[in-house]
Parts: C-alpha cells; sequence; structure tokens
C-alpha cells in the first residue's frame, strides 16, 4: 500500500485513441446500416462474423455433437447393425428420428450447417484479420497516450538527468530488451510480442487444414472388406472383396492393385484371473505383392495397431474367428462337399455361429435332386453340459473345440440368382432331418463323422482352421489433417503463451528544473507480468535517470502516512465483523 | 509389441496393498488439514496486519539504503483498486528485492491456519502425511505397472490411481515451488479420495495384460497427457468452484449480509430472530472465505490452468486419432469417446474465446468453465460406464 499518486483511486480509464486494443478483434456492429438490401447483407455479414456469433455457433456446435454420442450412427463401425437393432426396439420414435436425421449426425443437415456457419465465420473474421495484421507489422507501434500516469499500469518518478538521454536510454534499453521501440516527439513507443496475434492466426487458419483433410478424406477414400481363412489369399479388386464402400473420386475401377494371403493366425487369451478370456494377443502373418508383379512376394505381420501399407491402401486386422473344416458325404458315400466355412463369433468367448451349404449333393435317398444345408455352432471351448445356457463357448481358445451342426434338405435357393448371405441359411424351401421326432443334432469333436439319419450319408468334422478379417482402406488427407493438427498446437501455445504488451515512456523537462519520467504498460488484464515488466525497465532506466534525493524522501515520509490511511478500508477487515470497516474510522 | 504374458501376482497383490496404505494416510492428512480450518478460525484477521506491516517494513529498509534503486508500478485493478508492485536494486549488490502490497479489492487471506500455531502445525503435519501418501501411492502405481511389465494405464481402475496421483503430485510441487498453495490441500486431498474410493469400489480389475488394442507406444503418450490434463481441468474447476463462492461471499458483505455478527448488532430479521444454526453457519462461511484468497486470484488461477492445459488437450486428441488410425483404420469415428473429446475441447475453446474475446470475465465466464468440466467430467466416467463404444476395454 504504498500509492505514491492519488489520481489511481479511480479505475484509470486507458486512453483510447492511442492505446488501441491490442487484440485485432473485429468491433462489434450495433445495428443495419444504410438502407435497403444491401445495408442488411451487410449487416448479416457482419453479424455472422462477430464474436458473439462466434460463441454461440460454437456453443451450439458442441451441443449438437452430443446425440450422436448417444444414439448409435450408421457411421460408427459395425453401425449399420447397431441402428437397426435400436429401431427394432423403439419402434414409435425411430421414424421421427430418422427424419431428424439423428442416427446420421455427423453428416446431417443441421449439424453441417452449425460448422459451415462456423467455418464461413471464422473466414470472415479471421482473412480481415490478418491483412490488418500485415499493415501493423508495418507501421510503427502506436504513439505515446498524453497522460501515461491514466494508463492501467505506470510508475514515475523525478530525476536530474537531460529529458533527452532519459528517452534515448528508454529507446535502447526497449530495444535491448527485443521491443520493437520508436522514439518520436519526446517519447518512446514501443511494442512486442507479435508472435501472438501470428499464433493465433494460424491456430485459426490451421482449422482450415483440418477440416480440408476431413473433408478430402470423406471425397476420396474407399474401404474394402476381406475375410479369409489360413492359406487363402485373394486379388484387391471388387470382385474378389467381400465389401466395398467407395466415394465420389474412389470407386471401384481405383482400387489399388495387391495380392494378399493369409499364411496362418496366432491368438493368445488370458487364462485365469477376473479378465480370463480377454485377448493378449493376435497377429496374422501373410505374404503380399504390389501390382501384378509376384516375383515380389514378400512376408509380413499385420496386428491390431500395426497395419501393413500396400500401395496407397493400409490393411488392418479387425476381426478373427475359426472355420471348422467339414467333408459331407451323400448317401452312395461320394464326398460332395470339402471344406473351411468361417462361423462369425457372437460373443467373448468366440461362441461362432454359421453355415454349410451343400449346393451340389446330387440325389437325394428319395431319388429326386435335393441340396443340403447345415446350420450350427463352433465352440472353441464347449462346456460338458448345454443345460440351461444352450450352446455356449466358456473360453475364445481352443481348448476343448466343438461343433454342433442341425441338418436341413430341399432347396437352398441358390439357384435363384439372388444374392445370399453366405453366413445365414433360408430355411423357407428346407426341411429339418428329424431323428425319432427330434430335430436331427449333433456334437461333434475334431475327427467325428457324424451319420445323417434317412440315409442322407454323414458329416465329417475334420478339425479346424482361424480365420481373420481385413478392413482395407484407402484413405488421403490424412497428412493434411495432421498438418492442420500440428500447425494448430503451435499456433495455440503462441496465441496463449505469449503476450502481446506495449510500453510508452515520457521524459519531460519540467519548467522549475529537473525532469519528470514516465511509464506505462498495456498488456492482456490477464497477466501480472507487464508490471514486472515495467518494473524492471525502470529499475534498469534509473541508471541513467536516477531518482531525485526528493523522491527518495517522499516515499520514506509516505508511508507512515499510509499504514493510516484511511484508503485502504478492506485490509483492516475483521473476519468476525466484516462489514463494519466504515464504523471503525 | 510382444508382451511377457504373465503376472506377478505379489507385485499386483503390493500394489493393492500400496494404494489402500494410500487412502488411509490421505484420509489422515484430510483430518490433519480440516483440525488446521478449524483452530485457523482464531486469528485470521491478526496475521494479516502481521502481513502488511512486514511488507511495509521492506519497502522502508529499502528506502533507507541510500544507493538503492527503487520503483513503484501501480497496476490498476479490475474492481477500481489498485495493486502497487515495487521494486528495489540495491547498488552494487545487484539484488532485487520484490515487495508487492495488494489493493483493497483484491486482498488474499493468510490461508487456513491463520495465526494460529496449532493450526498452523496441523497444516504443516498434513503436507507431510500427503507427501508420505503420495510416495505409497507412486509406490502402488509402479508396482502395478512392474506386475504386468507396462505402463499403468490399462483400465479406468488404473487411469483414475495415475490421475490422483498427478493431482497430489501437482499440488505438492507448486506447494514445493514456495507458492502459497496450502489452502488447496483440502479441496485436492478431497478430491484424491474421492477419485480412488470410486477406483478402488467401482472400477476396480485385477492387474492383467492387456487386449492387443492396447498394445502401442500411443498408450503411453496419448494416455498420459489425458490423465495429466484432467488432473489440470480437475484443479481449475476447483479455482472456479472456488471463486464462485468467494465471489459471492463478497457480494454478500457488500450487501450488509452479515452485518448481524457485529457485536452489537440487531440478531434478528423481520422480527424474527436468526437461529443458532444461521448464525454459526453465516461465522464459518466469513472465517472461511477472509482466509482464502480473493476472488480474482482464483478467477486468474482457473484460467491460467485451463488455458495452459487447452494446448495439451489439443494434442492429446490429435494423439488419439494418431493412434486410432493406427488401430482402427479411421483416425476419427465419432466414437462416443472421440465426440465426448471433441465437446470437451469445443466446450474450453468457447470458454478460451469468451474470455479472450467477448470479454466475458468473472462469472459468466465461470459458469463455461464448469459446463466445459462437466462434459470432461461426462467424458471420462460417463462414456465409460453408460455409452459403448470402441473406448470399452477388459474391466470396463
Ligand atoms: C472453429 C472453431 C473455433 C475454435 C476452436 C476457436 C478457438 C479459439 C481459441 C482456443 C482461442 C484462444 C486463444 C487466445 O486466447 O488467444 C481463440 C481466440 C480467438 N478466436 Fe477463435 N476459435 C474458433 C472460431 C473463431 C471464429 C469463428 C472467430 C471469429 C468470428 C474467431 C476469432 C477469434 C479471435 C479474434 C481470437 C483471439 C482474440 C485475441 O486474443 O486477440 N474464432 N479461438
Amino acid at each position: 500500500m504504498s500509492n505514491t499518486t492519488t489520481e489511481t483511486e479511480q479505475p484509470p480509464a486507458p486512453d483510447d485513441s492511442a492505446a488501441e486494443r491490442l487484440s485485432t478483434a473485429p468491433v462489434e456492429s450495433e445495428g443495419p446500416t444504410g438502407i435497403g438490401a444491401f445495408g442488411w447483407a451487410r449487416w448479416m455479414w457482419r453479424q455472422l462474423t462477430s464474436m458473439r456469433v462466434a460463441l454461440i455457433l460454437l456453443f451450439l456446435l458442441s451441443l449438437a455433437a452430443i446425440p450422436g454420442s448417444l444414439i448409435p450412427q450408421y457411421q460408427n463401425g459395425q453401425g449399420q447393425l447397431k441402428v437397426e437393432a435400436w429401431k427394432a426396439q423403439h419402434s414409435t420414435v425411430a421414424p421421427i428420428y430418422e427424419k431428424l436425421q439423428l442416427f446420421d449426425v455427423y453428416s446431417s443437415v443441421w449439424f453441417s450447417a452449425i460448422y459451415i456457419l462456423l467455418f464461413v465465420s471464422l473466414a470472415g473474421c479471421i482473412v480481415p484479420r490478418t491483412w490488418q495484421f500485415v499493415g501493423v507489422l508495418r507501421s510503427q507501434p502506436p504513439a505515446a497516450p498524453r497522460n501515461l500516469t491514466r494508463m492501467p499500469v505506470h510508475a514515475a518518478w523525478r530525476t536530474e538527468a537531460d529529458a533527452d538521454k532519459v528517452n534515448a536510454a528508454a529507446h535502447r534499453l526497449l530495444r535491448k530488451r527485443g521491443f520493437r521501440a520508436h522514439l518520436s516527439g519526446g517519447a518512446v513507443a514501443a511494442e512486442k510480442g507479435y508472435l501472438r496475434e501470428v499464433g493465433n492466426l494460424l491456430f485459426h487458419l490451421s482449422l482450415f487444414a483440418l477440416l480440408g483433410g476431413f473433408a478430402w478424406a470423406s471425397l476420396a477414400s474407399g474401404t474394402g472388406g476381406k475375410l479369409m481363412v489360413q492359406g487363402e489369399g485373394y486379388s484387391n479388386t471388387i470382385t474378389q472383396l467381400d465389401d466395398f464402400n467407395g466415394t465420389r473420386f474412389y470407386g471401384s475401377q481405383d482400387l489399388d492393385p495387391f495380392y494378399l494371403k493369409l499364411d496362418s493366425f496366432t491368438s493368445k487369451f488370458q487364462t485365469k484371473g477376473d479378465q480370463i478370456g480377454a485377448a493378449r494377443q493376435f497377429t496374422a502373418n501373410v505374404e503380399y505383392y504390389e501390382g501384378s508383379d509376384e516375383s515380389k512376394l514378400k512376408k509380413s505381420t499385420i496386428e491390431v495397431n500395426h497395419p501393413l501399407e500396400i500401395g496407397g491402401s493400409k490393411v488392418y486386422l479387425i476381426g478373427h474367428g475359426y472355420a471348422p473344416v467339414v467333408t459331407v458325404k451323400n448317401g452312395k458315400g461320394d464326398v460332395v462337399y470339402r471344406g473351411a466355412v468361417p462361423f462369425l463369433p457372437q460373443d467373448g468367448n468366440l461362441t461362432s455361429t454359421g453355415v454349410v451349404k451343400v449346393s451340389d449333393y446330387g440325389v437325394g435317398p428319395d431319388g429326386n435332386k435335393t441340396q443340403m444345408g447345415f446350420s450350427g455352432f463352433f465352440l472353441p471351448t464347449a462346456p460338458l453340459s448345454f443345460e440351461g445356457t444352450g450352446p455356449r463357448s466358456l473360453f475364445p481358445g481352443d481348448a476343448d473345440p466343438e461343433l454342433v451342426l442341425n441338418a436341413f434338405a430341399g432347396d437352398l435357393g441358390t439357384d435363384s440368382g439372388l444374392p445370399q448371405n453366405v453366413y445365414q441359411l433360408n430355411t423357407r424351401k428346407l426341411t429339418q432331418l428329424t431323428q425319432d421326432g427330434q430335430p436331427a443334432k449333433a456334437r461333434l469333436k475334431p475327427g467325428q463323422a457324424w451319420e445323417l439319419p434317412d440315409g442322407y450319408g454323414s458329416v465329417t468334422f475334420e478339425g479346424y482352421k482361424q480365420w481373420a478379417s481385413f478392413n482395407v482402406s484407402h484413405r488421403p488427407g490424412n497428412s493434411i489433417a495432421l498438418a492442420g493438427g500440428v500447425l494448430a498446437i503451435l499456433g495455440l501455445i503462441g496465441s496463449l503463451f505469449i503476450q502481446r504488451r506495449r510500453i510508452w515512456v515520457r521524459a519531460v523537462a519540467l519548467p522549475g528544473g529537473g525532469t519528470q519520467v514516465e511509464l506505462a504498460g498495456l498488456a492482456r488484464s490477464e497477466s501480472a507480468k507487464i508490471a514486472e515488466e515495467l518494473a524492471e525497465l525502470a529499475v534498469d532506466l534509473q541508471d541513467d535517470a536516477p531518482a531525485s534525493e526528493d523522491e527518495d524522501d517522499n516515499a520514506e515520509t509516505d508511508v507512515p502516512e499510509e499504514a493510516g490511511a484511511p484508503t485502504a478500508p478492506e485490509t483492516s477487515s475483521d473476519p468476525e465483523v466484516p462489514a463494519d470497516q466504515n464504523s471503525k474510522e | 509389441m510382444q508382451l511377457a504374458s504373465a503376472v506377478d501376482p505379489q507385485l499386483a497383490d503390493l500394489s493393492n496393498k500400496l494404494i489402500y496404505s494410500a487412502m488411509v494416510v490421505y484420509t489422515l492428512a484430510m483430518f490433519a488439514h480440516m483440525i488446521e480450518w478449524t483452530f485457523g478460525s482464531r486469528g485470521a484477521v491478526a496475521v494479516r496486519s502481521t502481513e502488511q506491516s512486514v511488507s511495509l517494513a521492506e519497502t522502508v529498509a529499502a528506502a533507507d539504503t541510500k544507493a538503492a534503486k527503487k520503483v513503484t508500478v501501480t497496476v490498476a485493478g479490475a474492481g477500481g483498486g489498485t495493486t502497487t508492485l515495487t521494486r528495489t536494486a540495491v547498488a552494487g549488490e545487484g539484488a532485487t528485492v520484490v515487495t508487492s502490497g495488494r489493493g483493497a479489492d483484491e486482498e488474499d487471506g493468510p490461508g487456513a491456519a491463520g495465526t494460529n500455531e496449532k493450526a498452523d502445525l496441523a497444516g504443516r503435519i498434513a503436507v507431510s502425511l500427503t507427501v508420505l501418501a503420495l510416495l505409497l501411492h507412486g509406490g502402488g502405481i509402479v508396482a502395478r505397472g512392474l506386475s504386468v511389465s507396462r505402463w499403468p494405464w490399462g483400465n479406468m481402475y488404473e487411469f483414475s490411481c495415475a490421475f490422483a496421483f498427478a493431482m497430489t503430485g501437482a499440488y505438492l510441487v507448486l506447494l514445493g515451488a514456495k507458492k502459497k498453495v496450502r489452502w488447496l490441500g483440502l479441496p485436492v486431498v478431497l478430491a484424491v479420495l474421492l477419485t480412488l474410493g470410486i477406483a478402488t469400489t467401482v472400477l476396480y480389475t485385477d492387474s492383467e495384460q492387456l487386449v492387443p488394442a492396447l498394445h502401442s507406444p500411443w498408450l503411453a503418450i496419448h494416455v498420459s497427457t489425458a490423465i495429466f490434463c484432467g488432473g489440470a481441468f480437475y484443479a481449475a474447476f476447483i479455482a472456479t468452484l472456488l471463486y464462485l463462492f468467494q465471489d459471492s461471499y463478497r457480494k454478500r458483505v457488500d450487501a450488509g449480509k452479515y452485518d448481524f455478527l457485529r457485536p452489537g448488532a440487531v440478531r434478528s430479521h423481520d422480527g424474527q430472530k436468526y437461529s443458532q444454526v444461521r448464525i454459526l453457519m453465516a461465522r464459518v462461511r466469513v472465517s472461511v472465505c477472509n482466509r482464502l484468497p480473493a476472488a480474482s486470484t482464483f478467477d486468474k488461477l482457473s484460467y491460467r490452468v485451463n488455458a495452459l492445459v487447452f494446448p495439451l488437450w489439443t494434442f492429446t486428441i490429435i494423439a488419439g486419432a494418431i493412434w486410432a488410425e493406427a488401430a482402427w483404420g479411421k483416425y476419427w469415428e465419432w466414437d462416443p469417446k472421440e465426440t465426448w473429446s471433441f465437446i470437451t475441447w469445443v466446450a474450453y475453446a468457447c470458454y478460451l474465446h469468451a474470455r479472450a474475446t467477448a470479454g466475458w470475465k468473472g462469472r459468466k465466464a465461470a459458469y463455461l468453465a464448469l459446463a466445459a468440466f462437466a462434459c470432461w467430467l461426462f467424458n471420462y466416467y460417463g462414456v465409460n460406464i453408460f455409452v459403448t463404444g470402441k473406448h470399452s476395454y477388459a474391466g470396463i
């Protein structure tokens, strides 16, 4: 409490004309100016690019993102299935949600509207700001306000040194401290911390790079899926992929050409403790070559966090499971089917379901041409009994594998020409085989065969292989987005950690002899650093402009006066009696 | 990355014991802090005037030295008061002494202990206990990591332990750097106990190896920065709450709401006598608020911490996106965790915007900061527990 100046009792208002705002943020506009459509358009544009609207749009953006995290989305992995399941459960609201695009929030009209408006606003705000800032860089720091002691941070003293010399010394000191300083009209104007603006502009501009990367990816990327049983391989063409999602600039004819083969697959699981069954390792050992040159065959591995890059695509390991190998013989004992059939996991313990379709069965026991289908479960670790639980695997590893099958005969519907789901049996034209009035069913261990009822032949569970499924993804634009992200961080660091500030020094010869030195600083109010900086500068300046003796005396006599000064009511506040400071005097 | 699949059960067990012991010691520290606050209520006034006189005495001493260069810088405060900062360089020695007196509306309280020696002792004991707890806590985390030879943050239980550790660590570092933050002790210990309590009861999972999706160096980078950001956001949240608490107290004082505590004041309102409870509550409020730092100090603290962490949070999200690209093939899929990180990020951006450009200081900005932290909390607990997405791993 050693105020030596009295005018600081009131909040000193910064001298507006000279101490222009340190931010180049646009000025808020009041209302439409001018008449007619043009005036209104300009007003709306000003509104859109105002900080208030930017704030509202940002807030709306975060609100609008919420529903997508709570309602299943088509866009997510396996989104389709989840959305369908959700719709089935909430059949009354589902159509409304569909209308509101709530299953597709992030590409919905309203979500897009918000972020497009935000980016328009951003462009309208940042581009003019950039020009303005270039202008600032090319001109001198604004001249000193008339009354420096009315600035928010200031100091003053008297000295015997010559005013011009003090000004020159201040100019030199400020330059040494890295300020852009300018001496004119008996005062020094200096400014530092332009990197803050650079950082701020960089940050906002890099948001465009991020958006651009996003946009490019959504226009020019494609993903395909492929499931392969150990030992199988495929060429990356539309006919050999299981599915493919293209975009405007990456269609099925643009697929990166390569060949990929799954040699073997290793999986390991937790065998004890409360996380029993949790996956611990998945490794797909593969062979591949780019283009069509078989001689360039290479070996590699694909793991969950380690995709394989081939050509312009990345191949990700996304799933795995078991494929039982079965042999089907018809009534005459001819082998009519033999192969590994991928079964799809239904739970964490890899209880898997699948079907075997025997379309070339030949002639059935009744002498007519027929087909056969089997549906069932593959259990990598089967329980002793299915009582109460049904067929459920106990553990994802293959500790005690079993194949559980039902058999059907009739028409598989494969000849109808319509595409068929290979993992489902269309039982419309099939009849289930029965035994003793019950549906015929068998639990088979590897190597075991099942003699089918009614002379339909037999099924042998030869063994099983592992399969792995892959995502083949072509996504350009990643590096643009990444660059945007890195620049955004750098820009933010500059914008948030660097203070832009101005310092003015003025030394004036007093009529009665001596020189009055005044210093003032202006910065964002968030920081107390400017005061420290000003103090350091002032101390340094006193080498050239030592304070007069009587100034020191003043300070001394000030102290006792201050100790009992009535100007500091709160400091004497008594915790028990906080509100009665005034009555104490 | 190949990992030894074994778990060392002894180390895992030791880890649990250490965490439990740490919780016990934190609880003791909490009690010590409570004692500090209670005893400290007797004599907070005195310390204020002593501090005042000390700083004045220093100024006088410095001014007495004839060869001293002394400068007083006046800073206008937001509320109309002023602060002055005096810097003195003693010629020849080059030493600078900085003394700062504070203006009317920015007076920081003396801290929890007030001037009471017993309270101060309790406070010191509390801090020592906190240090001990931190050591046990750290030991628990290290043992957990060693038991499975990996980074000890593979599931919610482990994140929470690490997160609480970061929180205490940050507090003690500040204290070690001679910042006046001992008043933070009680809120920090409470927050740590709450976090550990939820971790050990609701979120607990045995020490195990990780699912393959987590076998990545990004685990160390992305998750550790996320944990750090969480700790810092939490700290800023506490500061924001205290700001609101302190600010409303000042407003009430100005409105004369506590006048009835004055000796000899009429203890009634509209003919109704104030109840004993009411008087006691008011006394406690007055006593606590007068010992805490000023509202503007809290406001600045919460802004600074939030601003400091925001770039790191941005980095965390980007690191997560890079990891997602490696693991799932798409760097952004609007998975619930990603979505809520984004929401949190936008909410904090909103807050920074409000302060930087719209000039929203004080309460309005504080509400935005609270909303942003609520998003963060939901992202941490809510998304993991209530929403299923790709971020759900073994044991939540
Ligand atoms: C796309 C969403 C946006 C995000 C995530 C964002 C984020 C940020 C952040 C974090 C800051 C704080 C940096 C600081 O304190 O200096 C900031 C400052 C700023 N933003 Fe934005 N912003 C966005 C959109 C906009 C828009 C639309 C405008 C203009 C209408 C804008 C204008 C500004 C200005 C002028 C500042 C800095 C003022 C200053 O400190 O000089 N921003 N922004």
